[in-house]
Formats: C-alpha cells, sequence, structure tokens
C-alpha cells in the first residue's frame, strides 16, 4: 500500500541520527508507568518531565518514536487529565501509518481528544478516513479489521461535514455481510443524527440490516433505531418499520436486542395501540417463560407504560413486580421494584395499595436510593381518601431521617399537599397542624415554603382560621423556636396569622407577650417588623372589643396590662438602626399613646369621645379581609388606547436614576400586603409619590412621552374595577371555588383565583410538540419512508448518491436512493425487500395520512 | 443513547480508565464528573443497590475486587443489562489477561480501550462474544509480536550507534513496510 520511504538525504541523516538517539534512550509507556508507580509522591515531576519529553518526541520524524510518544500522551490524558490538544496534528500524522499498531493508537487517541468543538483539524482527516473505510475493498490490507478504526472514530468524533463527506463510504460496508456490519450500522446512527441530509443515502442501507443474516447486524440495527426514535426526536416516522422490528421481537434470541426491540415498541404504541395486540403475546412469553431478569424487567416496563388496557399482561407484570418488590437479599431488584411499581401509579393504584406496606418499610431502608424511589411511590400513591395516613407517616419518618432525606420527605409532601390549591387535603385543621409540625423538625429547611403556604391557606381558606391561629399561638409562645434560624419565616407567618386573625384569638394579652418576649431581638429585621405590627392590630382589636365589651375577654386590668407593655419594650426600638422596624415602632407607639387614657373613659363609655372615634377608625382599617391575588390580575387589566407598549423601551435606561433602579430592586414580600382596599392603593403607590414626588414630577417633565397623558389619571379608579379585588370575597357560585368533596367532614372552599392559567403551559406544550415534529432527521426520515420527493434533502447532497435517484425504483412513491454496489451484491434479497416494501405501501403518492394503511396490513 | 460513559476507577479514586460514548467533555468536566461520581459510588455499601442517580442520568456501577466499574446510562436504560455488561467486560478481560487485575489495566490501557471499542459503539452493545471481542486483539498481539522479535534482533546486529544510524532507519522502515 504505502511505497517505501526515499533513502535518507545527508541532512536528514543528521535530524534522524538525533530522533534516532531519541528513539534508543526514549522511555517506553511502561517505563512512565512503572516511575509513577514508583514513588506516587513526585507524580507531578514525573508526569511534568515526561510531557516536556513528549512535546520533543512528537516531533520526531521516526514514526515509532512518535507513536510512543503518543501512547504516553493518551495515557497521562486520559488517566491524568493533561490536555493533548498540542499533539492533534501529530495524531493526523500518524492516521495514515503503515503500521496497524501505530494506526491504532493514532485512531485511538484521535477517538479520545478529537470533537468538532475542540479542535479544526479533524476536516484533514476526511481523506484518510475514506481510504481506511474503502481498504477492504481494496483488500490489499495486511489488517482485516482496518475500516473499523474510522468507524469508530466517527462513532465518536464526528462532525456534520465528515459525517456528510463520508456517508456514500459507509453504504458498502452497510451493505455487504462481515464482521464489521454491526459496527458500519452503529455509526450510521451518528452520522444520521449529526446529518440529517444523508437520510436518502443511508436508511434504505440501515433497514434491510434490520433483516439480516447476521444477529449481531440486527442487534445493532435494532439498537440504531431504539436511538432515532427515542426522545426527543419523534417515533412516529418509524411506525412503518413495526413488521420488521416485530419480526425481531418474536426471532431473536438475544436479550440485548429484545431489549431494543420492546424500548422501540414501547415508543410505537402510543401512536397505534393496535401494534399493542400483536406484541402483548410475544411479551407474555417473555414474562413467563424467560430467564434473563433483564428481559423481565425490560416487558415489566413495556406493560405497564403503554400495554396498560391488558389484563393478563397486566397482571403478569404486577405479579413480576411484587417478587421484585419482595427479593430481601438483592437491593438491586427492591430498587427496580419500586421503581416500576411508581410507573403503576395513576391507572392502577390498587397495586400500588397492596405493597404499601414494603413501600413504608423501604423508607427506612439504608439505602438512599431505594428511600428514594419509596418516597417517590408514596407520594404516587397517596389521594385524598388517604393523604392523612400517607402524610403523617411521612412526616414521621422525616423526624427520624438523616437531614438530606428529611428534607427531602418534606419537600414532597409540601409540594404534593400544595399542588392545585390543596387538592389532596380535605381536613385543613390537620394540614395546618401537620406544618407546625413539619417546622418542628429539627432539620427541617423548608421554612420558605411552610410560611408561604400557611399564609396562603389563611387567605384562601376562611373555615381553617380558627385553627390555624391556635396553631400560630403555638409556633410564637415557644420561646425555644426563636433560636432556629431556617424558621424565622415560619414564625413571621404565624405572627402575621395571629394578627390579621386575632378575632379568633382566644387570650390577646397572651398573645401580646408572646410577640414581645425578649428572644425576639434575635429575629431578623422584616420578622421583627411583622411581630410589631401584628401587636398593633391586636391592640386595635383589644382596645375595640374592650369598648365595645363584646367579650369577656378584655377587662380594666389586661388593657392596663398590655398598654404598658407595649410602651416598656418598645419604647427602646425607636431608636433601632432597622428603617422597618423604627417605622413601625412608632406608628405603634402613636396609637398606645392615643388610646393611653382609654381605661379612664370606661367609666363614663363617652361614645363620642376621640379615642373612641380613634379605635372604631383602626379596628375598620383592619378589619377589611384580605384575599389572595390572582397570577392573571396584571392580564385582566385593559391596556389604555394611547398606551404603545410595543415601543422600544431601551433608551430609557439611560434615564433611570440610581434612586429609580434601586425602587425597583426592591420586591414586595408578602409580608407588605396592603391592609385594605382602601389603603391598597397608597400603599402601592404612596412611596414613589410622596417621598420621589419631586424628582418624579421632574422627571415627567424631561420624558412626558411615557407617563400616561395626565387626564387618563382621573380614570384609573374606573380601570382598577377591572382588576379581580385584591379582598374580593367570591361567591361561591362564580366558578372558581373548589367544588366540595363527599366526606364526613366537609372540605371547606379553597378560593381560587388562577383556574384558567395553565392555558399557557398547554400552548407551550404543544409548540413542543411541533417542535419535535419540525427536527430535521424525523422529518427528511418520514420522507424517505413515506416515499416523499426526498429531492430537498438530497439535493445538497453530492452527486454520486443523487444520480441514483433515476434508477426507477419501481416502487413510484418510493425515491430511495440505492448505491450500484449494494444492487450488485444484494439484488435476489434486494428484490425480495421490494417486492415487500411494495405491499406494505400500496399507494403512489402516499401523505402522512396512509401510515394508518401501513400498519392495518400488518395488524390483520 | 444507552451507554454515556464507562469509567473504571480504583478503591482510592484514581481513575484507571474512561471512556466516554456520545458526548465530549473538557478535561476541566471530566475530572469534576468523575471525583463527583466517585465520591457518590465509593461512599456506598455492598448492602445497598448498584444504581445512582446523578444529574440527570443514572450510574450502574459494580465492584470487582479493588476496582470499581462505573457506568452512566440514559434514565430508561435498563439497568440489569448494563449490570451484565459489566459482567462481561471483567469476563473479557479476565479471559485475556488470566486473573485480571488492576496493573493489567493499567499497563494495557489501549487494549482495554479496544475491548471496548468492540463492544460498544455509539452506546450501543455491538458484539457479545467474548472470541469476536478479542480476537482483533490477539491479531494485533501477533503482529506486534512478531515486529518486536524483528526489531530486537535488528538492534542486536548493529550494536554501534552510528551503523545504526546510517543503516537502521531505512531498514526499521521497510520492516515495517513488510508487515
Amino acid at each position: 500500500m504505502a511505497s517505501p520511504p526515499p533513502l535518507p538525504s545527508s541532512t536528514s541523516v543528521l535530524s534522524s541520527a538525533s530522533s534516532l538517539a531519541d528513539s534508543l534512550f526514549q522511555r517506553s509507556l511502561d517505563d512512565l508507568i512503572k516511575s509513577l508507580r514508583s514513588d506516587p509522591s513526585s507524580e507531578p515531576s514525573i508526569i511534568s518531565r515526561s510531557l516536556s519529553e513528549i512535546r520533543r518526541e512528537i516531533r520526531s520524524a521516526d514514526p515509532l518514536t512518535k507513536s510512543i510518544a503518543l501512547q504516553k500522551l493518551t495515557y497521562l490524558s486520559s488517566l491524568h487529565f493533561h490536555s493533548m490538544s498540542f499533539a492533534a496534528f501529530h495524531t493526523l500524522e500518524l492516521l495514515p501509518s503503515p503500521s496497524p499498531q501505530t494506526k491504532r493508537l493514532a485512531y485511538l487517541a484521535a477517538s479520545l481528544s478529537f470533537h468538532p468543538s475542540t479542535t479544526d483539524l479533524l476536516p484533514l482527516a476526511t481523506h484518510q478516513l475514506h481510504k481506511d473505510l474503502t481498504s477492504l475493498s481494496t483488500s490489499s490490507s495486511s489488517f482485516p479489521f482496518l475500516p473499523s478504526l474510522p468507524l469508530h472514530l466517527l462513532s465518536l468524533a464526528s462532525s456534520p461535514d465528515l459525517s456528510s463527506h463520508l456517508a456514500p463510504d459507509l453504504v458498502p460496508l452497510l451493505s455487504r455481510p462481515s464482521p464489521l456490519q454491526p459496527k458500519a450500522v452503529a455509526a450510521t446512527y451518528r452520522v444520521l443524527s449529526l446529518c440529517p441530509s444523508t437520510v436518502p443515502v443511508l436508511f434504505k442501507p440501515l433497514v434491510d440490516c434490520l433483516s439480516s443474516d447476521n444477529p449481531l447486524t440486527v442487534s445493532a440495527a435494532v439498537g440504531a433505531f431504539c436511538e432515532l426514535s427515542a426522545p426527543p426526536n419523534d417515533p412516529a416516522p418509524y411506525l412503518p418499520l413495526a413488521p420488521e422490528i416485530y419480526r425481531v421481537l418474536v426471532n431473536s434470541r438475544s436479550n440485548w436486542t429484545l431489549i431494543k426491540a420492546l424500548k422501540i415498541f414501547s415508543r410505537l404504541v402510543p401512536l397505534e395501540p393496535r401494534l399493542g395486540t400483536r406484541i402483548v403475546e410475544p411479551i407474555c412469553k417473555f414474562l413467563r417463560e424467560s430467564q434473563a431478569k433483564s428481559l423481565v424487567l425490560e416487558c415489566i416496563k413495556t406493560v405497564v407504560s403503554c400495554l396498560s388496557t391488558h389484563t393478563e399482561a397486566m397482571r403478569l407484570a404486577i405479579d413480576k413486580i411484587k417478587e421484585l418488590l419482595s427479593s430481601d437479599d438483592d437491593p438491586n431488584l427492591r430498587y427496580l421494584g419500586l421503581q416500576t411499581l411508581g410507573m403503576l401509579a395513576p391507572g392502577h393504584l390498587w397495586a400500588l395499595e397492596e405493597s404499601r406496606e414494603v413501600v413504608a418499610q423501604s423508607l427506612t431502608d439504608p439505602d438512599r436510593s431505594i428511600c428514594h424511589e419509596a418516597l417517590r411511590v408514596m407520594m404516587a400513591m397517596t389521594l385524598q381518601a388517604n393523604s392523612i395516613e400517607s402524610c403523617t407517616l411521612l412526616v414521621r419518618q422525616a423526624a427520624k431521617s438523616d437531614p438530606e432525606f428529611a428534607n427531602e420527605i418534606l419537600d414532597s409532601v409540601l409540594t404534593s399537599c400544595s399542588k392545585d390549591f390543596y387538592e389532596l387535603v380535605v381536613d385543613f385543621d390537620w394540614y395546618v397542624s401537620l406544618l407546625s409540625e413539619m417546622a418542628r423538625i429539627v432539620h427541617c429547611t423548608k421554612g420558605d415554603e411552610i410560611s408561604r403556604q400557611l399564609v396562603d391557606i389563611g387567605l384562601r381558606v376562611r373555615d381553617v382560621r380558627p385553627e390555624l391561629v391556635r396553631v400560630a399561638r403555638e409556633l410564637l409562645i415557644d420561646p425555644s423556636l426563636l433560636g432556629n434560624h431556617f424558621l424565622y419565616n415560619v414564625l413571621s407567618a404565624a405572627a402575621w396569622i395571629s394578627g390579621e386573625y386575632v378575632e379568633f384569638s382566644k387570650d390577646p394579652m397572651e398573645l401580646v407577650e408572646a410577640l414581645l418576649q425578649p428572644r425576639t431581638s434575635l429575629l431578623p429585621t422584616s420578622a421583627r417588623a411583622v411581630y410589631i405590627q401584628s401587636v398593633l392590630k391586636v391592640l386595635t382589636f383589644s382596645c375595640n372589643s374592650y369598648i365595645n365589651e363584646s367579650g369577656s375577654l378584655v377587662n380594666d386590668s389586661v388593657i392596663a396590662r398590655m398598654l404598658s407593655l407595649i410602651e416598656m419594650t418598645v419604647g427602646p426600638l425607636t431608636e433601632s438602626e432597622e428603617a422597618e422596624v423604627e417605622d413601625r415602632v412608632r406608628n405603634l407607639l402613636g396609637v398606645v399613646r392615643l388610646v393611653a387614657n382609654i381605661k379612664d373613659l370606661s367609666g363614663d363609655k363617652g361614645k363620642d369621645g376621640m379615642i373612641y372615634e380613634v379605635v372604631r377608625v383602626m379596628d375598620d382599617l383592619f378589619s377589611d379581609e384580605m384575599g389572595p391575588v390572582s397570577a392573571n390580575a396584571q392580564k385582566k387589566a385593559s391596556v389604555p388606547e394611547d398606551l404603545d407598549l410595543k415601543e422600544n423601551l431601551a433608551d430609557l435606561s439611560e434615564f433611570i436614576s440610581g434612586d429609580d433602579a434601586a425602587m425597583s430592586r426592591s420586591n414586595p414580600s408578602i409580608l407588605f400586603y396592603p391592609q385594605s382596599r382602601n389603603s391598597s392603593e397608597e400603599v402601592e403607590v404612596g412611596p414613589t409619590r410622596v417621598a420621589e414626588s419631586t424628582s418624579l414630577e421632574e422627571h415627567r417633565k424631561r420624558h412626558g412621552l411615557y407617563y400616561l397623558s395626565a387626564d387618563k389619571e382621573t380614570t384609573e379608579p374606573e380601570l382598577t374595577e377591572d382588576y379581580p379585588r385584591v379582598n374580593e370575597t367570591l361567591p361561591p357560585s362564580n366558578g372558581d371555588t373548589a367544588r366540595r368533596v363527599k366526606v364526613t367532614k366537609p372540605r371547606p372552599t379553597v378560593v381560587k383565583l388562577d383556574e384558567g392559567e395553565d392555558l399557557t403551559a398547554s400552548s407551550s406544550r404543544s409548540t413542543k410538540v411541533e417542535a419535535a415534529k419540525d427536527d430535521p432527521l424525523s422529518g427528511a426520515i418520514k420522507d424517505v419512508l413515506l416515499g416523499r420527493e426526498g429531492k430537498g434533502a438530497s439535493s445538497d447532497f453530492d452527486a454520486s448518491s443523487s444520480s441514483q435517484g433515476k434508477g426507477k425504483d419501481k416502487v413510484k412513491g418510493k425515491e430511495i436512493k440505492s448505491k450500484k454496489s449494494e444492487e450488485g451484491e444484494s439484488k435476489d434479497r434486494h428484490k425480495g425487500r421490494r417486492k415487500h416494501k411494495h405491499r406494505k405501501e400500496p399507494a403512489p403518492s402516499v401523505s402522512v395520512a396512509q401510515e394508518t394503511p401501513v400498519i392495518q396490513d400488518f395488524l390483520l | 443513547m444507552g451507554i454515556r460513559f464507562v469509567v473504571l476507577v480504583n478503591k482510592q479514586g484514581q481513575t484507571r480508565l474512561a471512556q466516554y460514548f456520545y458526548e465530549h467533555l473538557s478535561l476541566d468536566q471530566r475530572r469534576a464528573l468523575e471525583a463527583e461520581i466517585v465520591r457518590k459510588c465509593l461512599a456506598r455499601t455492598d448492602l445497598q443497590c448498584s444504581f445512582v442517580e446523578h444529574r440527570n442520568y443514572k450510574i450502574v456501577y459494580r465492584r470487582y475486587a479493588s476496582l470499581f466499574f462505573l457506568v452512566g446510562v440514559d434514565n430508561d436504560e435498563n439497568e440489569l443489562a448494563i449490570l451484565e455488561f459489566i459482567h462481561l467486560l471483567v469476563e473479557t478481560m479476565d479471559r485475556h489477561f488470566g486473573n485480571v487485575c488492576e496493573l493489567d489495566i493499567m499497563f494495557h490501557l489501549e487494549k482495554v480501550h479496544f475491548m471496548l471499542e468492540e463492544m460498544v459503539m455509539n452506546g450501543c452493545i455491538v458484539e457479545t462474544s467474548k472470541t469476536n471481542i478479542l480476537s482483533p486483539i490477539q491479531l494485533m498481539d501477533k503482529l506486534v509480536n512478531k515486529h518486536y522479535h524483528l526489531l530486537a534482533g535488528t538492534i542486536c546486529c548493529f550494536n554501534q550507534l552510528v551503523c545504526l544510524s546510517c543503516f537502521g532507519v531505512g531498514k526499521l522502515n521497510v520492516l515495517r513496510i513488510n508487515l
């Protein structure tokens, strides 16, 4: 193959002498490994020394020296993470080496280190790869496995360009039975997925491989189709291949092949349910008879995922799952049992229910993976009916588990219970006490979510408020909780709840004491501010009930103690450095001083006194009920006609002063919700209007363009009519409320506002599906399989293939290009296949709609 | 995608072989990934199952003496089949090296790579017969042995460095062409 090299000229004698010295004294890979092993402590120095040696040796003219250097470098790169990018060119130089060993090393180095993203030298190898791929036909090679080397390189480090250039070379390898055929199939998959325009050339031979005599080829072909049809690709174009794959499923003896075939079917059956009736029989046979656990497992997965309507298969599969679950000595099988059990979830809950004990037991397994799966199954089988039982069990388990798993349990309980507006929860009294129980678990880090849900439930579920206040009280009066920084948010939510719903409180004085206990100084500013604001609400409520004598809760001594306690503990905080706290403290103290003389009035009950008036106004302020805010509220507001929202506001950024930016960054939290409808506008706009009014006016003067016109402003109150009111209590008839569940204790109403919300989600899902259908590969394959004119795809393909287009494939609709060599070699087989194809696709002008008849033939 | 990578590590967590299919990782990414999965898998006991979830895929691993075989697979891959694959790989190495140990793999890294190449392509298993897997390697060994015998002979004949420099280079090349 290679011609003898020219005799060394006199100048190269010198250089070759030095390179010969190199090669004589070169350390081999073995030497390198030995020295690394003998002295592990000086590993870095040994490696850096040998790297510098390699840099010299790899430039050597002697291919042997070069190849040993490359071998060492490959070793260092592979096991010691040293870059071999500097040797990329030298690797290419060694690819054409006549010595099979050197060649092999070079290919190995290339496949380990080359990638289109890291080297731009790959195109330089195109010719060499082409030569090696076709070396079999020239048959001058001394090494029969030669073409497998470029196949490996293709499959590991190919680029779209390289793929499209070498695709024609793959065809003879694909269509001729040889030990290399399976590898050619595997490489073809890679080429196809990288470069969909090669489909017209490669797809037909690839399909033929499905019916090859060589089981390995069939296996590789099934594997390739399994990958091609895997998500995110669209499996629909492969539907016409169902008969071939079915034949494999029935005839193949290799478990690996069967597994892959089953995987393909599990993707095809949802598209064509009638396939299910065909494959269910062989699957049941495997389930009953096969000794190979891997195959049985795959059958279970297939049945569970797509054959759930076939009772016989389901029964067998569920039996097998139970077998897996009960294998005590093998954690692998138990894990897989749980995994497959979880797949049964929405459809066959009875099967899950039967294994409830095993699952619950698995939660305590020493193996984290098994615990995970058990948790997943547990959550999957949690329904409204058994939610109390399951969640209580899980929370109890969380208290016993290690911190990481405990939080995972809490996380999944919180997520699934709050899903769809607490659909799982029937008894909210139970749920809020569960929430507080969760918060008290030692390792709990889910405070944020728990606090969010506590407030959210308070807003949405009216009936649960008394219990909520009770739970909040328990949290507040426990001084030990104040030391746990994970709970600050929970405590702040509890404080907000006891302030907002103080009318359900049994003892306002106790509440004030809890809210002002000394350890509250440990709280962060935000929580502290909520605490103080809640004191204000409790105080207002107490004063009001005292004046109205509405209950015996508050009497003379209580109100006096309350006032003095507040003044005493809160007074020092007026000097607080935190603005939030100071602000509220001053409000609170202002009210305290206003009502300080309230006790003196109690005697004559001057109903028209100033204090009474103040208390009444204050109480009014807080008595408006708050409701949840719809996430779509903004969308429901109509846009003023002369407001152009599409206008590019990019130039606005340069106008924005630092103050404005800071304003926009501060995000209002739930803690600062408007207190009532009347005050809401003030709270929302207030800071901007008052504090920044001057700068705002200036801003408006300069950039009037970006503001609504002044007369619009007067109509604003009307616009707000379109908003769902923040504190609107919705009549149960308007469809926004939860359905009532028929249980002994009726499920309380949960206020929902955003039920139309998942419109956007579903539309994005459908676009995703469409995107998958637009993917070029499946499009091209659909074209070929369904015989559409493949012109678009093939036009940019090289002449050798497109000229075959005129080969008059008799099947009119079919434009599958076939290479000459293929026609020569496998004529008979090919004919048979053509006939078969013909029968399969009778219509000349095939369209997507004709997919169905194709399968019908097979099903009959 | 089937198999994403095959990594062999010893008990100390040192990588002994790393072959990635399909996705190409930079050296830093590789180092990080291997450190992460090795930490996860080596901490597990024999009583725990052989599957570990990692990022968006799964690692199926098995321990043989001091070596851990870690195989990264897609989530829907059949775990038991991968365990069978690992066992096949070990048996193949055992047949070739005879009672294979860590040192065999260290000193013959490229051979193990070649075995893997024969068994797996593109993350799919293409060959499961040990004889077939090993035949190209044995053929290669035969060639190499012949090559080295000749080479050794040549060097013995020409003791003198000068002689070698004048004559040897050409000779060596000729030898290699004849192979």
